[in-house]
């Protein structure tokens, strides 16, 4: 393994990491579309909080994506196969998702509901859907020896995939819910911070099972004992963290903690792996290695030349919007505005 | 039915979806730039609310354009993870950066534009929506470079079984990309701005008056659309025709294949206008033939014959083989395809550029004559759905003309394919895919002429109504 091939494996990571963070969020409040808001005006409101950023958001798992493409193409080849119709039914959500926030604004009033149902309904199944895909490769898929998968219904869907399905979307609507608290003003500000207060004691259950799930269903705990031990500590730690926050209303820290929590759970998934990007539960001699999943040594110095130019200006211009739209969102009077 | 037809027609309806709107947001995309520059420069409000009315039409478009494009990324591997393997060292990294560089600005700048009206400078507010046109336009340089590697590979050497990335820098000065970038730019502008005169038409088409400051806005964007749509059709021509002298050396079969010819011409060559081409017996029939013109469209010159399919593939038998993997392989490609889509390209580009000169006399300032002949409003109103015939008529030439290539020479179609992909998950991705576009499709469609019910005045003047009512307003962004 050289030095590129680790750096990049950890840039993937960085990369989910910043999806879950920045789009953890949009889906959470997508959720609380269907979930939260009492009315129309409400809805808006809530559309609005995450109007301009969403669309940017989402290309950190289009980058993901690309990057995984390029840096670990065997990688890229043998996930994406093998989950065929997760991948298809994610992609299903996440166009449905898109329009309905256009689709929504340009819509005649009858139909904004249909559009928000499809929202809440598009934004709870990308993130289950993603657990699930994650949760799952790290128990092990039936990976043969040419790198194919030849899984069957249960490989994909099990107890620990759909733990983790849940635990992913929970996580998301909770981070959701703490943006929403405090990118808003108006009773929806208040509600749901009462909501986030009372979901958190759900997640713990959520998080104790499948913390348990984790150390009987993958060999982690063997592989990597402290790491994956502390990353666990630190999934729990940033839950309590933010359900304290949200009780002595101190939002900003809520939310933070709340996307912190999103980026234990990647830190544990890339630091179960490695040395490994996916695991076959057929043998170890064809689980992926980092090593020989990735690309050229030289594909990999042009793609960390392009990144270290480029994503400083991103995260600049990224910050520079988040500080434009920086005012909390009222509550718009019923019928006004596309947004 | 098998994995790769069904893989390939999956390729095809979904590449072909998502490029009805590329062209479409590129174009509409600059179009709208250059109206809000016009804004700016010269501070009427005008044109402010002609740039806030075709700026709605930009972002249905945008819209869809963006998450068809997600299936784009996720498909190599989802049907094509053989090819992804083999590929992935050079196909990722354009994509990698397409993302980094291009569509971080596109959807972060059109969040800042859209929702910064009135509350940014002016400049600044201008300044988004170049950057909204940079991104959308260098996004399809970063794309078309994969894609002008598959026809046209460079800077690579084949090792470990997977091509491998030598030289980036021949990537991106691959002859291929110089050619394809600049044609699909052109056509890319040519389309968006055909679709906003085209939408225009249809404005001053309905029967209804209209106050003097929205004609003006209608007759504006008439007079800037035509003026576009010359340029860049006289652009898309003179580009195509490169490209066309390029393929003649470096795809031959699919350049004689546009043209229909099987056996070397006479020198001079005749051109064949119409036919059809039997490809049992490699006869045309029902062919109309011009003498001498395939010459001087290839050649530019009266003499010079055009080497036919069927020697093509006896050398290109020669050079790879007459099997692969185990497969008996020709390299003929669907003549038939080649040669109409040829045709439907070419009539349209020339049509529109022929249209636009007649449209940009009738709308001369000492004789505007164009808004009253509804005849001419009807043709452009018509016009506004050929770029989408003549754009996937383009890439039916280009994809179905690499046959039976993905990467051109080094890797074919058939071994490509996903091999633990089931027919039954392709079936069905088909279907839901084909069930999805279509209500897209006809919902885009609903919401569009759902909007032209305004105009840009009263809608204007509609949002900033709603603004006035609402107490938070100055907050609430």
């Amino acid at each position: 393994m050289s030095f590129l091939q680790i750096l990049w494996f950890i840039l993937i990571g960085v990369l989910f990491a910043g999806f879950f963070f920045l789009d953890g969020f949009d889906y959470g409040v997508g959720m609380a579309v269907g979930t939260l808001a009492h009315d129309e005006g409400e809805r808006t409101q809530l559309i609005r909080s995450i109007g301009p950023v969403w669309d940017g958001n989402e290309v950190w798992l289009i980058t993901a994506g690309g990057a995984m493409f390029a840096s670990f193409p065997y990688w890229y080849a043998t996930l994406f196969s093998g989950y065929y119709l997760i991948l298809l039914l994610i992609l299903v959500s996440l166009i449905l998702r898109g329009v309905s926030f256009e689709f929504r604004a340009k819509s005649s009033d009858s139909k904004k509901p249909v559009w928000d149902r499809i929202l809440a309904w598009s934004s709870f199944f990308a993130p289950f859907l993603f657990g699930v895909m994650f949760i799952s490769m790290i128990k092990g898929m039936p990976i043969d020896a040419a790198g194919n998968i030849h899984a069957h219904f249960f490989d994909y869907f099990n107890w620990f995939s759909i733990v983790g399905g849940i635990a992913l979307a929970l996580l998301t609507y909770l981070h959701g819910l703490n943006y929403i608290t405090l990118k808003t003003k108006g009773p929806i500000s208040e509600r749901s911070q009462n909501y986030a207060q009372a979901l958190y004691w759900v997640l713990y259950v959520g998080e104790v099972v499948f913390a348990l799930l984790l150390l009987f269903q993958t060999d982690f705990l063997a592989v990597h004992p402290v790491l994956t031990l502390l990353c666990l500590v630190l999934i729990v730690g940033f839950s309590v963290w933010a359900h304290v926050a949200t009780f002595k209303d101190k939002q900003g820290q809520a939310f933070t903690a709340s996307g912190l929590t999103l980026i234990a759970l990647v830190a544990l998934i890339f630091c179960g792996l490695f040395p490994r990007v996916m695991i076959s539960s057929i043998s170890s001699k064809f689980d992926l290695m980092i090593q020989s999943a990735s690309s050229s040594n030289y594909t990999l110095i042009v793609m960390t030349i392009a990144t270290v130019i480029l994503v400083p200006c991103v995260l600049a211009y990224t910050v520079w919007a988040y500080w434009i739209f920086r005012k909390r969102i009222a509550m718009p009077r019923v019928g006004e505005a596309n947004y | 039915m098998d994995i790769v037809s069904l893989a390939r027609f999956q390729f095809a309806m979904t590449t072909v979806f998502h490029f009805f709107f590329v062209p479409f947001t590129i174009g509409t995309g600059l179009v709208v730039a250059i109206m809000e520059s016009m804004y700016v420069h010269t501070n009427n409000p005008s044109y402010k609310k002609m740039t806030k009315f075709w700026g709605n039409i930009f972002m249905l478009s945008f819209a869809v354009g963006v998450v068809t494009g997600l299936i784009q990324e996720f498909q190599f591997g989802m049907n094509w993870s053989d090819y992804s393997r083999f590929m992935g060292d050079i196909f990722g990294a354009p994509l990698a950066f397409e993302a980094l560089l291009s569509f971080f600005i596109e959807s972060t700048f059109i969040g800042l534009w859209v929702f910064t009206w009135d509350r940014v400078k002016k400049g600044l507010h201008l300044f988004f929506m170049w950057m909204i046109v940079f991104g959308t336009m260098t996004s399809a340089l970063w794309i078309l470079s994969a894609n002008s590697f598959m026809q046209h590979p460079v800077g690579f050497t084949v090792r470990n079984g997977r091509a491998e990335m030598v030289d980036f820098g021949a990537l991106l000065s691959n002859p291929q990309l110089m050619f394809e970038y600049s044609h699909v730019l052109l056509t890319a502008v040519l389309t968006g701005a055909t679709i906003i005169t085209g939408l225009a038409a249809f404005q001053l088409l309905k029967k209804r008056a209209l106050s003097d400051e929205n004609k003006l806005i209608y007759h504006k964007t008439m007079r800037l659309g035509l003026t576009l749509m010359l340029i860049f059709s006289l652009g898309a021509i003179v580009a195509g025709d490169m490209q066309m002298q390029y393929l003649i050396k470096e795809q031959p079969m699919k350049f004689a294949a546009t043209e229909a010819v099987y056996k070397t011409t006479k020198s001079p060559a005749p051109w064949t206008v119409v036919g059809i081409a039997d490809t049992k017996t490699h006869q045309v029939k029902g062919k109309v033939e011009i003498p001498a013109m395939l010459s001087v469209l290839s050649y530019h010159k009266l003499s010079g014959s055009v080497e036919g399919m069927e020697e093509i593939n006896a050398q290109l038998e020669k050079k790879y083989g007459t099997h692969i993997d185990g497969q008996k392989m020709n390299y003929y490609v669907p003549v038939n395809t080649l040669f109409w889509s040829f045709r439907v390209m070419c009539g349209f580009g020339a049509l529109l550029a022929l249209v636009s000169i007649v449209g940009l006399v009738m709308t001369r300032k000492s004789k505007p004559t164009l808004y009253n002949h509804r005849w001419m409003l009807w043709v452009l109103a018509i016009l506004t759905f050929s770029p989408f015939l003549a754009n996937t008529a383009g890439w039916f030439i280009t994809e179905f003309g690499r046959a039976p290539w993905t990467v051109y020479g080094l890797f074919t179609i058939a071994q490509s394919v996903s091999p633990n992909v089931s027919v039954a998950s392709l079936l069905t991705s088909n279907i839901v895919y084909f069930i999805l576009f279509t209500v897209l499709a006809i919902i885009l469609i609903v919401l569009i002429v759902r909007f032209l019910r305004n105009d840009p005045v009263e809608w204007d003047e509609a949002q900033a109504d709603k603004k006035a009512t609402d107490p938070f307003a100055k907050g609430a962004f």
